[in-house]
């Protein structure tokens, strides 16, 4: 089981590594003098040269790598020239509402997907079933900002009930912060249903038809206890790694979520800082959101390899 | 563990290829008859067909210059009748069906002009990716020296976000067609790249390639005769679903300012121009977000019968 986990964590390692080289290298794709776009198009000649000495960029590439990757673990993820900070401060501001967001859309998705999967399992073939694929499909082809927009329309503008944009900090009060939160909430969550309703009911239906379950059956358990002892509880491992492979989709999703809905977190910084070419922001958010992807996956195999004593790998 | 299926956009980051399963087989000319009267194929492809058609004939669909600035019917609502000026300075009454824009712009024809970036991101994407991912997938699949290498390159890039990457990749080479195009075949090439391999690893040990490599058939001839029929089915199943999710992530990269640019009517640009006023002229934002789900939505329909009927294999996982 050490041996285990140890190997799990160190595998981390290297796919870390390569995406601290990509973005690493990302800046000398940019046309022109990497100190120049680090220190900003505002930057004056002496603040461009001093740019130049703090990341040693007159030196050989492997050495800037080396230079650039210490200040990076040390957490100092250098300076937005935009907002005039250090991104570190930068990104601790936003952080609060893309978590919200995110933490919402999951506890939502989980809660109706996993649900509308048993249901359609188990009445493989009938309307249900046939109505939540449909709800699936239509989950995938739907993009994120008209779904938006069209659940403002309605329930803001037209309706009144919540607040049209914006965000309100969760230490400024309950009631406002969830109000403000529900409708991101739910656009955000629309596609990772779909996902997570599809595969929780493929593999429910795979358990379905092992002995266990008509052992269960035969044993005299009602159905609720074949769902949840048996079928729900065998079919968890794919629906957890399934949870943890649509973060991917998640984190972009909530991009154009927060764009829409005016709201102050990461990925609208991201954008921000793609229009303003800040190019420091644009690689630690890269760096940030892919090292965040990485290990809650991590953590996803890790959680059902303690839970389920047959997987080894 | 047994392996996930999962859609292409989320990736297959856990699909471990499985040395062990059969390849699919490649399809016969009865598999693609089956496939043609397969009722989701059908209806995805002729809703696809059509888009196409708008794409093609947008010039002769009852639009006017997508680009025509015009004060005096500025916001519209749909079916509003607007008054045209002609080249010769006379002037001609039409029904603005969409409705027009804040600058006056007829939405029916920038929506219908908008279907070609759609269209062309679409498919450019769907065949550049799987070009692309074929040779790479190829090469790691054969070459063992090469395998390791690439494939930590892939995992790589598959850990940062598919979107996420194209905006970097937009931020750095400018926006445009072309690059939004490239933008987004980066993220996706990795996951054609492991099925590809997947495929070639389980190909490699089927008795009847294992046979031709013992008699000494040449690496050209296993790579026609035995592994590229095998990945025609996957590819065309996942090329398929790339293509939707390229439209969705055109659009999405467009509406978030970083995309096509401005003075090309795409879809994501039309909605991004109708923001500011989408509480009063819904319409804006409605008629092309319907023309890109009824798009993307045909594609997936398509993706998923042809999925069921080409790779079967892999629909009794999904």
């Amino acid at each position: 089981m050490v041996a285990f986990l140890l190997r799990r964590v160190l595998s981390v390692v290297p796919v870390l590594a390569i995406v601290a080289v990509l973005v690493f290298l990302m800046l000398r794709l940019v046309p022109g003098d990497p100190a120049a776009i680090i220190a900003g198009e505002t930057a004056t000649a002496e603040q461009i040269e001093q740019t130049r000495q703090h990341l040693g960029l007159d030196r050989s590439i492997p050495v800037q790598f080396a230079i650039w990757i210490g200040h990076v673990l040390r957490g100092d993820l250098g300076d937005s020239y935009f907002f005039r900070m250090p991104v570190t401060d930068l990104i601790l501001q936003r952080l609060e509402p893309t978590m919200m967001l995110g933490l919402a859309a999951l506890v939502l998705s989980v809660a109706v997907a996993v649900p509308l999967g048993v249901i359609a399992a188990f009445r493989q073939g009938t309307w249900i079933d046939r109505g939540v694929m449909a709800v699936s499909v239509a989950g995938f082809s739907v993009p994120v900002f008209v779904l938006g927009y069209s659940l403002a329309y309605v329930f803001s503008v037209q309706l009144g009930w919540f607040p049209v944009q914006g965000y309100a900090r969760i230490a400024d009060g309950f009631g406002p912060f969830v109000e403000r939160l529900v409708l991101p909430a739910l656009t955000l969550s629309f596609v990772y249903v779909a996902l997570i309703a599809r595969i929780t009911r493929t593999s429910v239906l795979e358990v379905l038809n092992e002995d266990y379950v008509r052992t269960a059956r035969a044993k005299g358990l009602n159905e609720r206890e074949v769902v949840v002892g048996h079928a729900l509880r065998n079919a968890a491992v794919p629906i957890l790694t399934i949870v943890g492979i649509g973060l991917g989709l998640l984190i972009g999703g909530a991009v154009v979520t927060e764009s829409v809905f005016a709201i102050p977190g990461l990925g609208r910084l991201t954008v921000e800082a793609v229009l303003s070419r800040d190019f420091p922001v644009i690689q630690a958010l890269i760096l940030l959101f892919s090292a965040g992807y990485v290990l809650v996956n991590l953590l996803v195999d890790i959680g059902y390899a303690l839970l389920d004593p047959r997987i080894r790998y | 563990m047994q392996p996930v299926r999962t859609d292409p956009e989320v990736g297959t980051a856990d699909a471990a290829p499985s040395a062990e399963a059969p390849p699919p087989a490649a399809p016969r000319r009865a598999t693609w008859r089956l496939a043609l009267r397969n009722r989701a194929v059908i209806a995805g492809g002729a809703i696809l067909l059509l888009m196409v058609a708008a794409a093609l004939l947008a010039p002769w669909l009852g639009t006017i210059d997508p680009a025509e600035i015009d004060p005096a019917s500025r916001n519209l609502s749909p079916d509003d009748t607007m008054t045209v000026v002609l080249a010769d300075g006379g002037t001609v009454e039409r029904t603005a069906l969409f409705g027009t824009d804040n600058l006056g712009r007829d939405l029916w024809s920038r929506v219908l002009y908008g279907t070609r970036v759609s269209v062309v991101v679409g498919l450019a994407v769907a065949v550049a990716s799987v070009a692309v991912g074929l040779v790479i997938g190829l090469a790691a699949g054969f070459s063992r020296r090469l395998d390791g290498p690439v494939m930590r390159v892939m995992d790589g890039l598959m850990a940062v976000p598919g979107i996420l990457l194209a905006i970097a990749l937009v931020a750095i080479w400018g926006g445009g067609l072309l690059t939004v195009i490239l933008a987004i075949v980066v993220p996706d090439v990795p996951r054609v790249v492991r099925l590809v391999r997947s495929v070639v690893l389980s190909v490699r040990e089927e008795p009847y390639v294992e046979a031709a490599v013992a008699i000494g058939a040449p690496l050209p001839m296993l790579l026609a005769r035995h592994v590229l029929p095998n990945t025609v089915a996957p590819l065309i199943v996942q090329g398929t679903f790339l293509c939707a999710s390229a439209m969705l992530s055109e659009a999405a990269l467009s509406f978030l300012g970083v995309g096509i640019p401005p003075e090309i009517p795409s879809w994501g640009n039309i909605i991004a121009e109708g923001r500011s006023l989408f509480r009063v002229h819904p319409h804006n934002i409605f008629y092309p977000g319907l023309f890109l789900a009824l798009t993307v939505l045909a594609v997936n329909i398509l993706g998923d019968g042809l999925r069921d009927t080409l790779d079967p294999k892999m629909s009794r996982r999904l």
